[in-house]
């Protein structure tokens, strides 16, 4: 099936769901890349060496603090990866874009990634802190299981022929797990207390991380943001590519 | 519907001795842990809660590759798409029918099985409450991963992979009720969680393995 057959429709949707055509969508994130690319890598530059270099050591953790510019915003990154995909999938459940299950698709990879980094770091971190690499703290096992849930929503994508069976199957699996990983995270609240400290970035509380650090920190977030943004776009991008040159070549082995 | 039900439990039962796999699995799987953890007693009585759970986790997830396939391959499933039977009542009677088929046996297996496990004597009746009240969930939630990967060649390996992530919320509140009926404390909050966890999948669950098997029979 083709992907540009929506342009077809007698009315021509505008606004936000104009860019549910691929042309549209192609254009637009061709035109929006670089800004984002730029934006990303300038953000996660002087976050990362503000962050790094320039701000003073916790007069408790010393330097060990500063894989916060990391962990924190990658953590952030993982949960968020999830949301999107499930948004995008309720979009495709719901209005048929094939540009919204692609994106779903794109995001995933993007999303485990983020959710190992947050693991690795947090090991990192917690070697020195806690004095152990893994505790089974309820927030470090929420995120394994939530790296579960990736794996398998990307192992379904793998293994179903069928593009827009698979985008059905995993759209729904999305659904369901986003139902689970919400259970999940409290049975394991109720099940284990832990070493993790609560959340420390909240707008609305007294204590939080001081502002030497919070700053740089939400110039990291950002960043990541950004990055996810971009890379999210450009595997959407490189998808849509991808299905249209196997329209092309499946036109060519009928002709 | 009731047909529906006598005709799976009638495969079940005849069909190769799938009947009994489950249990046997169970047993297995029971009669190893010794050997990995080593005989003593009191470590045994203090993780037999938790084993018999997972143990009987792992023979619910086994058995579920045949809850679907065979139908899915002689064409049944198709059959059972275009009767006036709603597919989600089919698909819960299926459930149903596997619960009863390798859950409830398992449920009735477990006190035995603590025996061996050395599990203390309060924790028997919980474990068997427990077991009662969460494997219905286990089927079910099951029921939907099958769903998933009806159309997937050798999908079973997919399926643990979709399916045991599913399965931790049930787990956690079920051994947690067994445990603490072993120990002596309170197991009436973590058990009620899992009522309502089971509760919860069976009314909501069959619409989303209805789906799933919709798109897979298109």
């Amino acid at each position: 099936m083709s992907m540009t057959e929506d342009t077809a429709t007698p009315k021509r949707p505008s606004g936000f769901w104009s860019y549910a055509n691929p042309v549209k969508f192609l254009g637009l994130s061709e035109r929006v890349l670089p800004a984002l690319w730029g934006l990303a890598a300038l953000s996660l530059i002087v976050g990362l060496i503000w962050g790094f270099f320039f701000t003073p050591d916790d007069f408790r953790q010393g330097s060990t603090v500063k894989i916060i510019y990391l962990h924190v915003p990658s953590a952030m990154m993982a949960i968020n990866a999830w949301v999107m995909m499930l948004v995008a999938s309720l979009i495709w459940l719901i209005r048929r874009h094939h540009v919204s299950a692609l994106a779903a698709k794109a995001a995933a990879p993007v999303g485990v990634v983020m959710t190992l980094i947050a693991l690795c770091t947090g090991a990192i971190w917690g070697q020195p802190m806690w004095g152990t690499w893994w505790a089974w703290d309820p927030r470090l096992t929420s995120f394994l299981i939530l790296f579960l849930f990736y794996l398998g929503y990307i192992a379904l994508w793998e293994a179903i022929e069928d593009p827009d069976t698979a985008a059905d199957l995993t759209s729904v699996l999305c659904l369901v797990g986003s139902v689970f990983a919400v259970l999940s995270r409290y049975a394991v609240n109720f099940w284990n207390q832990g070493l993790h400290q609560g959340a420390s970035l909240s707008l609305d509380k007294e204590e939080n991380v001081a502002d030497v650090f919070y700053i740089p920190l939400l110039v990291c977030i950002a960043g990541f943001v950004l990055l996810f943004l971009a890379l999210v776009l450009y595997r959407t991008g490189t998808e849509i590519r991808l299905r249209r040159t196997r329209a092309l070549q499946a036109r060519e082995a009928r002709l | 519907m009731t047909a529906l039900l006598r005709r799976d439990l009638k495969l079940a039962v005849r069909a190769g001795g799938g009947f009994g796999l489950g249990l046997a699995f169970f047993l297995i799987v029971t009669v190893l842990v010794p050997f990995g953890v080593g005989p003593q007693s009191e470590l045994l009585s203090r993780i037999a809660p938790g084993i018999l759970w997972l143990g009987a986790l792992l023979a619910c997830l086994l058995s579920l590759d045949r809850l679907l396939a065979l139908d899915w391959e002689d064409g049944t499933l198709d059959l059972l798409a275009t009767s006036p039977l709603p597919l989600e009542a089919a698909l819960s009677i299926k459930a149903l029918a596997h619960w009863i088929t390798t859950g409830l046996p398992l449920v009735l297996a477990a006190p035995v099985l603590g025996i061996l496990l050395n599990l203390p004597t309060a924790g028997y009746g919980w474990l068997v409450l427990s077991l009662l009240l969460g494997t219905p969930a286990l089927s079910v939630i099951g029921t939907f991963g099958a769903a998933l990967t009806v159309g997937v060649k050798r999908g079973g390996l997919l399926m643990s992979l979709l399916v045991l992530p599913l399965y931790v919320p049930t787990l956690i509140f079920g051994a947690e009720a067994a445990r603490r009926g072993a120990t002596g404390m309170d197991p009436l909050t973590p058990l009620l969680m899992l009522a309502g966890i089971t509760a919860g999948v069976v009314a909501i669950m069959p619409f989303a393995s209805a789906a799933a098997l919709r798109v897979n029979l298109r």
